[in-house]
């Protein structure tokens, strides 16, 4: 449980991965280990998120409230990253999440991040460059759904017609 | 009290003025004497041969002469005692003139009417009786006999020098009556200029005494400098009058020397001139010389009494008319006991009720109602409605222009406080807290006289007895302080053991339990103040490790271990391991003290403390290097301040880490200091290896085995089975440090606390040591919610048959006023509750409501009754 290790996780996360090392160490190191016991929540959906939580280590259920209940949506791991979102824009918790087993975290709170990104804009950059490529990929991936959609449609009113 | 201060003296001091002057009287043969002695010297012993005759013996000349010179020395003795004897009677009574003159005008603010205080600074008062009656003690003590010795004085020389030769005596005062002329016209001026400036400092006081209260708002308008350039001209003010004044000053006093000096002269030519002649012995005029020259002191003496009276009458005249406003209130209202019983049952009459300000302005308009009491009243209106001011004449503590008050055919206005403070009471907004304990605060609505006398031992009996006779000269009360004062009856308790536990109820009432409990756990207990409770606290201490052994609870906490490093501790605290007392091992100091760095070295700690203090130096360099120096990072997570980061940043350059103990003393202490907040679990660096773990704790038994006589006091050392009195009761139950990176682990670690404690029963000790707790200056330590809590407690806590709120519990948010609304409507089911409530849907409840406006009680009745548009209205 140092400091350099866990500036090799950080920047292992994509998220990270571009930028300076001597950043990420001031990252790190304003950054705080949190241990969550099993049954402990990380988030609660529908909170104000302050914080992205990386995964050191153990796993975590990724749960959404349906009308039916809670109900298991994801499940998260080592090295996976949560509420980076909420950390970028102030949007409620998506999910809860829950610790499976006993749950090693780096806690990266909102406010230091964007300190961080004031400070140095090159992490911004990469930030946006991240996201960007998110985007992409989330675009691409909608515009391949909505053409699928689209045949399928047809398909559908071939049938009917 | 008396307008003119010699009139005060002798009200006050008559006998010991008498006895003073008696003394300076009985002083005065000797004086003679010792005038008349040199001559006989000269004259006889040493002019003429042969032998004297001395109480029918025969003398020789040298024997006579040394017989003459005992005589003249048990004079100078005789004199000296008498001054002595009577300086210190002088001072004495001086002092006990000043005593009761503070106090009186002290209690004399007690009795202000209260929109006097309007027009009153709090500044101006304190400096009246501080500093401007200061000086009016010394001039009290000798107001009639310095003149008296100094004049007395005077005349004895005058007296002596005429029996010389009535023209010596003449040239000596020939001068006097142009002094006597002239020094008051000079002196006149000076008294104006001394009133200006006594009004003038007086407005300094009242400037820095509302600065100091208002010091946010200036900041908050960046008015500082604009204050600072005003409060710059007012000593600007002072300057010049203090100027004039020295120049008129020092004017009289030249004019006086000058005169003094023109007295030899006449002396060298008239009587150099009348012993040529054969006139005048030439003994007679050296006697006559000296006798000048004695003259010259109680003359000057005499000049400076003109002056400092005139002085000391100013002063105290403008500070007598300060403290006598219109419609003082009556002293024996204060003071007296209460005579006989007023039934608080029964028909309240408040009739013509008027109330005008300074300002003119009519606030009650000759308004009045009539209810059956017990009752609980609401009294509703706009602001200014007069809604404030009719609760005040209510709880007795405005007087009425007009009207009065009738409860059971008796007059409120002429009830002494001993009933209306007591019977009665009333909280209004912002309630006052004073500085001390909250216990203090919670129970002085209760100390009204002392009730039971403290236990003391002769010598200390002695002491106390002594005072109290001192007391009593002055005119101070005699009453004893140190006596349990809580009327505990009154507060329907049987003794002192009852205080705490309904202390404890009366806060639940008004929702301050909670953060007194916390006030409890943050506080320290001295054991000896709360028999019992530290093994109490050890038990939940015992409780606390056995729930502990839970693996998910104990992760929460790193217990202190004498053989364990602590992770979750900084290295400091490690090697103590024990609460510094005082400011003599502070840990921010540590790495300097003299003893520490002993121990460091015999522990052989010194060069890895260094290593590591470098190497953490070095790691916050390169992490902090890049940042801006006001950056918050700094504050919050550096080691090093931004200024500290250049010095650390040539360091970490230069030094040598195999030569580390080449480095300059100063530096070696700023890496040590540094790498004594090394927190490992916090900061994760990674720097605190297994071997100087083990080096460290080796140093903690060495620190604590050697530590010298004179540090004992300094540190309660952490003892697993020992109570920490240095500790907060919070500490000692912990009894280590809850752990850096678990979630919630302080939320988590509170929980399990309150359960332990509340498991045995300890809730309510915890809260007696709540009440211990110290309010700050004026409550400032509270917040104004909780301020307004404690006043509502205190109220309640005498169990008032009248309580009187006007905008008590404004601070407090919704749900907090409204459930204590509820308590206090219970709680005053049968007895009378006046309340002047904001909104009008909240007198609901109230068994009748008076809506007000314009001073006026336009409607009144149970709230249904009303009209919707009165009430609307009364918004």
């Amino acid at each position: 449980m140092s400091l350099s290790k866990d500036v090799e996780v950080l920047r292992s996360i994509p998220l990270f991965a571009k930028i300076e090392p001597a950043k990420l160490k001031l990252l790190a190191f304003t950054s705080e280990r949190l241990s969550f016991m099993s049954g402990d929540e990380l988030c609660r959906q529908g909170d104000v998120g302050d914080a992205a939580y990386i995964i050191l280590n153990g796993d975590a259920d990724v749960m959404v409230n349906t009308p039916a209940g809670p109900v298991r949506v994801a499940s998260v791991g080592r090295n996976d990253i949560i509420g980076e979102i909420a950390i970028l824009c102030d949007v409620p918790r998506t999910a809860t999440v829950v610790a499976r087993a006993d749950l090693e975290t780096l806690r990266i709170s909102k406010d230091h991040f964007f300190q961080m990104v004031k400070q140095f804009p090159q992490i911004g950059l990469e930030v946006m460059h991240e996201l960007a490529s998110r985007l992409h990929h989330t675009t691409q991936s909608l515009s391949a759904a909505k053409a699928r959609l689209n045949q399928l449609e047809k398909v559908v009113d071939g049938d009917a017609s | 009290m008396d307008r003119s201060i010699f009139r005060y003296i002798l009200r006050h001091s008559l006998r010991p003025q008498i006895l003073i002057l008696v003394l300076t009287l009985g002083s005065f043969p000797f004086l003679y004497a010792t005038l008349e002695l040199p001559k006989l010297i000269i004259n006889d012993a040493l002019s003429t041969r042969g032998l004297r005759e001395i109480a029918g013996v025969e003398v020789g000349q040298v024997h006579y002469l040394f017989v003459l010179c005992g005589l003249f020395l048990v004079l100078v003795l005789i004199n000296g005692a008498f001054k002595y004897v009577i300086n210190v009677y002088v001072g004495i009574t001086g002092e006990r003139m000043l005593r009761r003159l503070r106090y009186e005008l002290y209690s004399r603010i007690m009795r202000f009417p209260l929109p006097h205080f309007r027009r009153v600074s709090s500044g101006e008062l304190t400096t009246m009786i501080t500093a401007e009656v200061e000086p009016l003690g010394g001039f009290m003590g000798d107001a009639f006999s310095l003149p008296l010795y100094q004049g007395g004085q005077l005349l004895t020389i005058l007296v002596f020098m005429f029996v010389q030769d009535p023209i010596m005596g003449l040239a000596a005062v020939v001068l006097y009556p142009i002094q006597v002329y002239i020094v008051p016209k000079l002196q006149r001026q000076v008294n104006a200029l001394g009133k200006q400036r006594v009004r003038q400092v007086r407005r300094l006081s009242e400037r820095v005494s509302e600065t100091v209260g208002g010091v946010r708002d200036l900041r908050a308008n960046d008015a500082t400098v604009f204050e600072r350039t005003r409060f710059g001209r007012e000593l600007g003010v002072v300057f010049d009058i203090r100027y004039q004044i020295y120049k008129k000053k020092f004017f009289i006093k030249f004019f006086n020397n000058f005169l003094a000096q023109l007295g030899p002269f006449f002396f060298f030519s008239i009587g150099g001139y009348l012993v040529i002649m054969g006139d005048l012995t030439l003994g007679a005029l050296v006697a006559a010389l000296t006798a000048h020259e004695k003259l010259y002191a109680p003359w000057k003496e005499l000049l400076s009494y003109y002056q400092l009276m005139s002085d000391a009458q100013i002063k105290y005249e403008v500070v007598v008319a300060q403290f006598d406003p219109q419609r003082l209130r009556p002293e024996n209202l204060q003071t007296d006991d209460p005579d006989g019983d007023v039934d608080f049952r029964g028909p309240l009459r408040a009739l013509n009720l008027t109330v005008v300000t300074d300002e003119n302005e009519t606030v009650l308009d000759s308004t009045g109602f009539q209810v059956d009491l017990p009752a609980r009243i609401a009294i509703i209106g706009p602001a200014g409605s007069g809604k404030e001011e009719l609760t005040l004449v209510l709880g007795n503590l405005l007087e009425p222009d007009a009207g009065r008050i009738l409860i059971n055919d008796h007059e409120l206005q002429k009830m002494c406080e001993a009933i209306t403070g007591r019977r009665m009471t009333y909280v209004g907004y912002p309630a006052q807290i004073f500085r001390g304990t909250v216990a203090d605060n919670l129970f002085f609505g209760l100390k009204h006289r002392p009730l039971t006398a403290p236990e003391r031992d002769p010598a200390a009996k002695e002491v106390f007895e002594r005072e109290r006779h001192e007391a009593r000269r002055s005119g101070n009360p005699d009453f004893d302080l140190d006596a349990d004062w809580i009327d505990y009856r009154a507060a329907g308790l049987d003794g002192p053991d009852a205080i705490a536990s309904a202390a404890t109820k009366v806060l639940g009432k008004v929702h301050l339990d909670r953060d007194v409990y916390q006030m409890g756990l943050r506080g320290t207990v001295d054991p000896d103040r709360h028999p019992g409770l530290a093994e109490r606290v050890l038990e939940a201490r015992r409780a606390l490790r056995t729930r502990l052994q839970d693996p998910r609870l104990g992760r929460l906490v790193e217990t202190w271990d004498p053989n364990r490093y602590n992770t979750n501790a900084t290295l400091a605290e490690n090697l103590l391991f024990g609460t510094p007392i005082g400011e003599e091992l502070d840990p921010e100091h540590l790495a300097a003290h003299p003893y520490v760095v002993e121990v460091i070295g015999r522990s052989g700690l010194r060069h890895a403390l260094l290593d590591v203090g470098l190497r953490l130096a070095g790691t916050m360099v390169e992490l902090f290097a890049d940042l801006p120096p006001d950056h918050e990072y700094f504050r919050q997570f550096s080691f090093i301040s931004a200024d500290e980061l250049p010095e650390f940043r040539a360091l970490v350059g230069q030094a040598d880490p195999q030569r580390l103990s080449t480095l300059s003393p100063d530096r070696q202490e700023r890496l040590i200091s540094l790498t004594f907040k090394l927190i490992p679990a916090r900061h994760r660096l990674g720097l605190v290896e297994e071997d100087l773990q083990a080096k460290l704790l080796e140093a903690r038994h060495r620190f604590r085995e050697m530590l010298p006589e004179g540090l004992q006091a300094a540190i309660a050392f952490f003892d697993p089975d020992r109570y920490n009195a240095a500790a907060s009761l919070q500490d000692n139950v912990l009894f280590g440090k809850v752990a850096y990176g678990q979630a919630q682990a302080a939320e988590r670690i509170s929980d399990l606390l309150s359960e332990v404690l509340d498991e045995l029963d300890l809730h309510d000790r915890v809260i007696e040591v709540g009440l211990q707790a110290q309010t700050g200056v004026g409550g400032s330590r509270l917040s104004l919610g909780q301020r307004q809590k404690l006043a509502l407690a205190r109220a309640l806590l005498k169990r008032p048959e009248v309580l009187i709120l006007y905008d008590a519990i404004g601070p407090l948010d919704p749900h907090e006023q409204s459930e204590i609304r509820e308590m206090l409507l219970a709680e005053f089911e049968n007895r009378t509750l006046i309340w002047a409530l904001t909104r009008s849907e909240e007198a609901e409840p109230f068994d009748r409501v008076l809506v007000m406006r314009g001073g006026r009680i336009v409607e009144q009745g149970r709230y249904n009754e009303l009209g919707g548009g009165t009430l609307a209205a009364a918004e």
